[in-house]
């Protein structure tokens, strides 16, 4: 991609020059080691720059550490609402010399490099060293208290290259630390202070800055938060009560979250020893009436397979968020991945019915994890909603009308003396009753049973339940989300690029940076079961493309299993990173 | 035969019922005092729910009237810390076998008595496994020759008491099954104790364990009571619980010290309320997401 950052070469004072060829979008890299504190400069500048009109996206990598490796976040500044990761890189903030060994490919002449000299200078990428600014991070940080401060320092030069005043960000320092104490406020508000005027200094010296456009899309009617957030923030719209979970990288977030404010809201939340302990924990819950999320990755998911039958097989609601990661096994612990729809769809012996979710945006994964929920109370039955590291940990902004709280019913019924648990209806779902609530008894088995709960091995009975857990999927396909279309429409539309879950943004982004008027980008939120009418939806195209981050291609498989199309076109990525724009206009340069 | 003999209880099934167990099991006169163990301390039927395991103690809770969870092999303490969670006015109690609760059940036994719900644990000890015809048990004696271990069990039997009493289980007690008066007035005290209450029971398989018989309970076994047991006293308890010639039945260990689980969630501080009976915090969440503007 073009490189849009602007440098000047003139000795113009920096005011003057932001009329000529603004940038719309930057892209800043920060890296350090583990535990320098990269996330706080992230926080700082996502909120300032939000604050002061911006679109902003934030996305983290991160090693399976608590200190030193190298960890990046990537904050793309933009004037039109951004929310994919890009290959290019305008500014990089090293905190740390190694940081050059693994980002050194990525920068170029037009980077702008900036960090303390004795980390510049480990840098041998000439390119983009020869004009980097260079500034005492840590010595600053020294002189105003701690070397902890040095990230404050480099968020201060950060905003001086930026031209942003500090205003904005000194109010941010004092809502971001006031809980250690007003000397840590006022020592981070020196540090940015220092910053910044050493970062103004330096620029003006290098005749380099960088000055973006106000964006009108982004302001107080805008939210800004993490996928983690999103899908933690959904649950409880949701109306859910109870999650026991156990911690697991990249799903803790969301477990985090809702132990955060599991009081207030009033959820139950109870860290369990184990993931079969925290599934069978909840769908005891549920039995007794709670509306329980589970949060977990792939490997945690896969000890809990056995409870995802016994709710079935019990006609117990119990929602499963998992967060993927690249497996097999222990894999890349704090990489992405979508490897594991197939163990989702397949997950728990016996047949059974159940919906799968995979948002592709905050907005969305607050809207699907609300029907997730209530699609497994109102099915009686396990529903799972899928997300991946870097859905988890990027922040990004949507417009909070966006963000709609669905009515929260809770399909339980009072029972009667003659109740019966599984009494046989038309559409398969028995009224739910809930232990203590009415005449009846409540009597739930995971060993076939008759109307009544109680275990039977009558064939004809055994049949009749077997077709009433999978007569629920006739209607889960006629309520199944439909896929989103975005880029070409009409007759001009020949191409169809089929994305799931977080590819939403990046195949967005990509088609329409590529000029292509013939793509049109198909977003799946609900990857199964399908709705039929996208049998026709896909009929009208040439050719079709599924992008997805695993090695086989798990979707294209699913939309060929179910006989919804021929897939045509694989696009896979699978080393642990998201699809970035540029790599996904090159994939689809060839369609 | 016993189960011609249960006794006639509030818990009674309403009809003749196809019961899955051998003729003289031990599960017979087990089920037939639960029953007038929950008659006797008034439990209401419409809130005492049951939860068991897999195998054939697990089945117990098919043949009482009452609210039930039959879920999944060693997985009924989870499941019942749920429930006890999402509606701590539940009687809860759990019914399972040796094999389901310190077997494959063995770290729930462990983490559970720590987080220590409200919950009442009835461990149907046989000391074999029934239902998968004839292996050893995790209480299994050394010596005992089934067809998987043919040259005798050669791995140490599991000290269930003794592992309760050293992660401080509020109420640690041992009764018998050929001791119904004993079971009775155990299980009582068990249901009214509150936090976790564990109660081995042993009990003859009259199929598949030749070893240990009715007989062999008679002749292993002894009552003790708080004339001569203090069960305050943790050190006495463990002393107690570790003999290994003949075996008490009683209650070995109690405390009210500890605190309850579902207190502790911070959900029903001012608001006793079920879940299923309480509304979203709507606002609360509309607040939690202004704050990320």
């Amino acid at each position: 991609m073009k490189q849009k950052t602007q440098k000047k070469k003139t000795s113009a004072r920096k005011n003057s020059a932001h009329k000529e060829a603004v940038p719309r979008d930057i892209s800043i890299l920060l890296a350090g080691q583990a535990g320098q504190g990269i996330m706080t400069i992230e926080n700082i500048l996502t909120h300032v720059l939000k604050r002061e009109g911006f679109a902003v996206f934030a996305t983290r990598e991160y090693m399976s550490r608590v200190r030193g490796g190298v960890n990046s976040t990537q904050i793309r500044i933009a004037t039109v609402p951004v929310a994919a990761p890009v290959e290019r890189v305008d500014v990089f903030v090293a905190l740390e010399a190694q940081t050059f060994e693994r980002y050194c490919t990525r920068l170029t002449a037009d980077t702008i490099v900036m960090g303390d000299e004795q980390v510049v200078r480990a840098c041998d990428c000439s390119a983009a060293c020869a004009h980097a600014l260079t500034i005492p991070f840590r010595e600053i940080a020294n002189e105003v208290g701690r070397s902890v401060y040095a990230n404050t320092v480099a968020a201060g030069a950060l905003l001086a290259l930026l031209d942003i005043s500090l205003d904005v960000a000194r109010d941010v320092l004092r809502a971001l630390f006031a809980a250690k104490g007003e000397r840590v406020v006022t020592d981070n508000i020196t540090a940015l202070e220092r910053g910044y005027k050493h970062g103004s200094h330096t620029a003006f010296m290098h005749d380099t800055y960088v000055g973006l456009a106000r964006s009108v899309h982004a302001d107080d009617t805008q939210v800004f938060l993490a996928g983690y957030e999103a899908v933690a923030l959904g649950a409880l719209a949701g109306g859910v009560d109870f999650c026991t979970s156990y911690p697991m990288s990249p799903s803790t977030g969301v477990l985090t979250y809702i132990a955060q404010h599991g009081k207030e809201c009033g959820v139950v939340v109870e860290q369990a020893t184990d993931e079969i302990g925290a599934a069978n924990m909840s769908i005891g819950a549920a039995y007794a009436g709670a509306r329980p999320l589970v949060t977990t990755s792939g490997g945690g998911f896969a000890l809990m397979e056995e409870a995802i039958s016994l709710a079935a097989m019990t006609e117990t609601p119990l929602t499963i968020h998992i967060a993927q990661r690249p497996g097999p096994a222990t894999g890349l612990p704090t990489r992405t991945a979508q490897e594991d729809l197939n163990l989702v769809l397949h997950a728990g012996h016996g047949e059974f019915a159940r919906a799968i979710y995979a948002p592709g945006d905050v907005a969305e994964a607050f809207a699907v994890t609300q029907r997730a929920v209530d699609v497994a109370d109102r099915y009686q039955m396990p529903t799972f909603i899928l997300t991946d590291q870097y859905f988890m940990d990027s922040l990004a902004m949507a417009p909070e009308e966006a963000f709609a709280f669905a009515p929260v019913a809770k399909h339980i019924v009072e029972t009667d003396h003659a109740y019966q648990r599984y009494a046989l209806t038309k559409d398969g779902i028995s009224p739910r009753g809930v232990p203590g609530y009415g005449e009846g008894l409540v009597c739930a088995d995971s060993d076939e049973h008759d109307e009544s709960g109680h275990i039977t091995e009558d064939f004809a009975v055994r049949v009749a339940m077997a077709d009433k857990r999978y007569a629920r999927l006739k209607a889960l396909k006629k309520e199944a989300l439909m896929p989103t279309r975005s880029g070409a429409r009409g007759a001009k539309a020949r191409v169809a690029l089929i994305v799931w879950g977080s590819n939403k943004a990046v195949a967005q982004e990509a088609v329409r940076v590529s000029g292509r008027d013939d793509i049109t980008v198909l977003h799946f939120a609900q990857v199964y079961p399908l709705n039929p009418r996208i049998k026709t939806t896909l009929k009208k195209f040439a050719t079709i493309a599924v992008m997805e981050n695993n090695r086989r291609g798990q979707f294209a498989d699913v939309l060929a299993c179910e006989g919804l199309c021929t897939v045509d076109v694989r696009i896979t990525k699978y080393n642990g990173a998201p699809f970035t724009v540029e790599e996904v206009v090159d994939r689809i340069a060839r369609l | 035969m016993l189960n011609q003999s249960l006794a006639n209880t509030t818990f009674d099934m309403p009809h003749e019922t196809d019961v899955a167990w051998c003729p003289g099991c031990g599960n017979f006169p087990i089920l037939r005092t639960v029953k007038a163990a929950l008659a006797d301390a008034g439990v209401d039927r419409q809130t005492l729910t049951l939860v068991s395991g897999i195998g054939q103690a697990a089945k117990l809770p098919q043949y009482l009237k009452c609210n039930y969870f039959n879920g999944l092999h060693g997985r009924a303490l989870p499941v019942a810390t749920g429930i006890k969670a999402a509606n701590p006015q539940l009687t809860v109690v759990v019914t399972s076998g040796d094999g389901d609760v310190y077997g494959e059940g063995g770290n729930h036994l462990i983490h559970t008595i720590r987080r220590n719900p409200d919950i009442t644990v009835l461990v149907h000890d046989n000391m074999i496994y029934g239902l998968t015809k004839g292996q050893a048990s995790p209480t299994s004696e050394e010596g005992l020759v089934t067809p998987t271990q043919p040259r005798g069990v050669y791995v140490d039997p599991i000290n269930p008491l003794a592992l309760a009493i050293s992660l401080d289980a509020p109420f640690v007690a041992r009764t018998s099954a050929g001791e119904p008066q004993h079971m009775q007035q155990i299980i009582a005290q068990a249901i009214a104790h509150k936090g976790f209450s564990l109660v081995d029971i042993f009990q003859p398989c009259v199929v598949f364990n030749k070893t240990n018989t009715y007989q062999w309970f008679k002749e292993h076994t002894y009552i003790f009571d708080e004339s001569e047991h203090d069960p305050t006293d943790r050190t006495a308890a463990f002393t107690r619980a570790t003999e290994d010639t003949r075996y008490g039945l009683g209650v070995f260990y109690r405390t009210d010290t500890r605190a309850v689980f579902e207190k502790e969630i911070g959900v029903y501080d001012t608001d006793d309320r079920p879940l299923y009976r309480r509304t979203p915090r709507t606002a609360t969440v509309k607040a939690l997401l202004a704050m990320k503007r």
